[in-house]
């Protein structure tokens, strides 16, 4: 039974869970439900989540639990002289899923399974049955393999059937047994209320999880790479100058510079042109210049990064090559800092204004008015009362667009060119850590090499980068909320 | 109304401000219908009238706050020594410097207990030193009758007092700039009857230096502090005149019956 028609089947019977116990909480008070504790409803979805949730939540477990059991199971039967050199055994057993899942079109197209028998001894057969079916294997197949690709499938499917019995056997388990305890003094309501909460509780746990699961998967290549690769070397080094054939030097300041660098550049353009456009917008514009600006600055916020990309390649970049830096004698090329930063800089303008913006209409009007009470102009209002009120959401806004900065990749690699360098001048071409672990990670080469695995250690090091500068932002506002609630 | 003290009604009878066919709408909402009143100098001038009649309107004509509610049509004369406040050449935020305000809920700003006081006073440069400022911020919450609670405090943020603390900061705030006329919208409403007292013998007070505009629920507050009184009732000013006239023998049917809590 596929996992699909299994779920439908599970939804069916808890529906019919919720009729049931609709009724028979009804029932059981011979209709005057005034009797009941609960209302009829909450009888019929007490035994609906009874009768799915359970079920359900072993179904998730089931799928993620059989694939590392069946694989654990099927790795014993490939043998050392099985994997050709130059080849691993996670090859091999991408090999072994592969054919297992050619054998399952086939099987779809009417093949019989006695066949598969035959085939699995005659590989040559097995390799031309699989091309048709899609699936092109590069080598001969391996009787080894094919028998372990056999093997796994028969395994998947034992584990689905078996799968299928167990859920269902819970579900109507829990069907009866929820059934079974609607009576006018159960609690159905307090009982579905628990059930939402755990429900809920699930569900942010599924977000945080995952953050864990992320951060683990970093830490634990990061760890593969520092093996291969002194740590000192990584944080000390000044130079970046990866060989894919050994003997790199890969020292994370030139790209935490060039991070920094364009970050900086690009904050220096946001931050007041996007709080002064906010200013005016909140405190100035009339309701109707409003009403088309604000929109019109979201769809600004709204453009992909790529597009900035574009305008600084072909725009920004000779503009500032042939205006500044040429006639300053101080750099020759249009990739620069100074391009991504100030284009990175236009696309997190809507950023921080639309966010700031926010935060000033939420300053209470009554503040303004004291201020004008007092006759002050309307700019001592916003410097002095409306700006401080909405300072720690501002200072939060202009964190939230620093982290955009550091992770930005697009705008950096058609502005600011994909040299390591560790520089001064903003006129000269340089990059960042997003730019990098990109370049790292493209071509064909296996995840062995310090020269792949230094994309885990880059990636982790932005991660606390920026985690930090998120705490650091938290700090503020709770700060100043202290002082001024 | 035992309390009331009807004697030294001494006024001098000279028009600080002067109102004349003053209408306001909000919207097509017809809130002010053709007020005429006159606020004398050094006199306390109070308002009174059933909740929603238009007192605050009023008080915010005199003082322009409503140019900053983008509904509000004002029309009429208001005057003030003798210039028309709503003349274009006439700088709102000159005026509202002279014609100060207190409003109806108190609205500390989010800096310190000393900074809201300094408020005025600094962006109006009103002192020339630290000293000097240090003086008015002092006697300003003296006046209010709130240095004794707050002096340890100075740096304390305002918001962080209590609503009858903030409000007597409010006031403190707005005599800090020593303006000609100060309005105050019910200034006693989150008060205790002591700090009530103290606030009122400061509305006595500064009658020396200002006039002062009260708008108040209490029949008692308005008889012991005033010098003169308005009735408002449904957007139009119905009687003005001495206080003492006004509460011992009024001339409207509508005044007498809102004194003696009959309407309102
Ligand atoms: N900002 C505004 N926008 C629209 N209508 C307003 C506004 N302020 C006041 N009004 C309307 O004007 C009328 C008079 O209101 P106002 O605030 O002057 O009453 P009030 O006499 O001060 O009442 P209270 O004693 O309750 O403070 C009311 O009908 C009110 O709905
Ligand atoms: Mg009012």
């Amino acid at each position: 039974m596929t996992v699909g028609l299994l779920s439908l089947l599970l939804l069916v019977l808890a529906a019919l869970g919720f009729v049931v116990g609709r009724q028979k909480a009804i029932a059981s008070v011979k209709g005057d439900t005034r009797n009941l504790h609960s209302l009829p409803a909450y009888y019929g979805m007490g035994v609906a989540l009874f009768t799915a949730v359970p079920a359900f939540a072993l179904m998730l477990v089931w799928l993620l639990v059989q694939p590392v059991l069946i694989e654990a199971q099927v790795t014993g039967m490939i043998l050392p002289e099985d994997i050709a050199d130059g080849s691993s055994r996670d090859l091999v057993m991408s090999d072994v899923r592969r054919i297992a899942s050619g054998m399952d079109v086939l099987a779809e197209r009417g093949l019989p399974e006695a066949e598969f028998a035959k085939l699995v001894t005659d590989t040559t057969a097995l390799k031309t049955r699989l091309a048709d079916a899609g699936v092109a294997l590069a080598a001969d197949i391996n009787p080894h393999v094919a028998e372990a690709a056999a093997v796994y499938r028969a395994e998947v499917a034992t584990g689905r059937a078996w799968l299928a019995v167990a859920a269902l056997a819970l579900a109507v388990a829990g069907f009866l047994l929820a059934a079974m305890r609607v009576t006018p003094e159960f609690r159905a309501r307090n009982v579905v209320e628990q059930f939402i909460r755990v429900l809920l509780v699930a569900a942010s746990s599924v977000a945080v999880l995952t953050t864990v699961g992320i951060i683990l998967s970093l830490v634990f290549e990061s760890w593969h790479f520092f093996r291969l690769y002194p740590a000192k070397d990584f944080f000390l080094s000044l130079t970046w100058a990866p060989k894919f054939g050994g003997g790199s030097s890969l020292g994370i300041w030139p790209l935490l510079w060039g991070t920094l660098y364009v970050s900086a550049i690009a904050l220096l353009v946001a931050v007041p042109v996007g709080l002064m456009a906010a200013i005016y917008l909140s405190e100035y514009a009339g309701p109707r210049l409003r009403s088309v600006a604000k929109p019109a600055l979201e769809i600004l916020a709204g453009i992909p990064s790529i597009v900035y990309g574009l305008f600084a390649l072909m725009t920004v970049g000779p503009f500032l090559r042939d205006w500044l830096a040429r006639p300053m004698g101080i750099g020759d090329s249009s990739s620069s800092v100074m391009t991504a930063g100030v284009v990175m800089g236009i696309m997190l303008i809507p950023y921080v204004s639309s966010l700031s913006d926010d935060i000033i209409n939420a300053v209470p009007q009554a503040l303004r008015d004291g201020s004008y009470g007092l006759g002050a102009t309307q700019s001592e209002t916003v410097k002095q009362v409306v700006f401080p009120a909405a300072l720690p959401g501002i200072v939060g806004a202009i964190l939230m667009a620093a982290s955009r900065a550091i992770g930005e990749t697009m705008i950096v690699v058609l502005g600011a060119g994909a040299a390591a360098k560790l520089s001064l001048n903003p006129f000269e071409a340089m990059t960042t850590v997003t730019v990098k672990i990109v370049s790292q990670l493209t071509g064909d080469t296996e995840f062995a090499s310090p020269e792949t695995l230094v994309a885990f250690a880059l990636g982790l090091t932005l991660f606390v980068f920026t985690l930090g500068l998120n705490v650091l932002a938290l700090y503020i506002v709770r700060k100043y909320r202290e002082q001024y609630e | 109304m035992n309390d009331m003290r009807l004697t030294e009604r001494a006024v001098t009878e000279k028009a600080k401000m002067s109102a004349r066919g003053v209408q306001v709408h909000y919207g097509t909402n017809h809130a002010l219908k053709d007020v005429d009143v006159d606020i004398l100098d050094k006199t306390v001038t109070a308002f009174i009238g059933p909740s929603g009649c238009g007192k605050s309107t009023f008080l915010r004509c005199l003082n322009r706050m409503n140019d900053t509610v983008a509904s509000a049509r004002v029309t009429g004369k208001i005057e003030m020594d003798g210039q028309d406040i709503y003349d274009p050449r006439v700088d709102p935020v000159q005026l509202r410097a002279k014609v100060g305000m207190v409003f109806q809920k108190p609205n500390p700003f989010p800096k310190s207990i000393y900074d809201n006081v300094a408020y005025g006073p600094k962006i109006h440069g009103l002192t020339r030193s630290k000293a000097e400022l240090d003086e008015v911020v002092e006697s300003s919450l003296r006046k209010a009758a709130l240095w004794n609670e707050v002096k340890d405090r100075l740096a304390a943020p305002g918001t962080g007092l209590s609503g009858g603390q903030q409000q007597r900061l409010c006031i403190a705030r707005a005599v800090a700039t020593s303006p000609e006329v100060l309005l105050m919208d019910e200034p006693c409403s989150a008060l205790d009857p002591i700090a009530t007292a103290q606030v009122e013998e400061l509305i006595d007070e500064l009658r020396a230096q200002f006039s002062v505009v009260i708008v108040t629920h209490s029949m008692q507050q308005a008889a012991r502090v005033s010098q003169r009184t308005a009735f408002f009732h449904l957007g139009s000013l119905v009687e003005y005149g001495e206080t003492g006239t006004i509460f011992t023998s009024p001339r409207d049917p509508r005044t007498e019956s809102y004194i003696t809590g009959r309407i309102g």
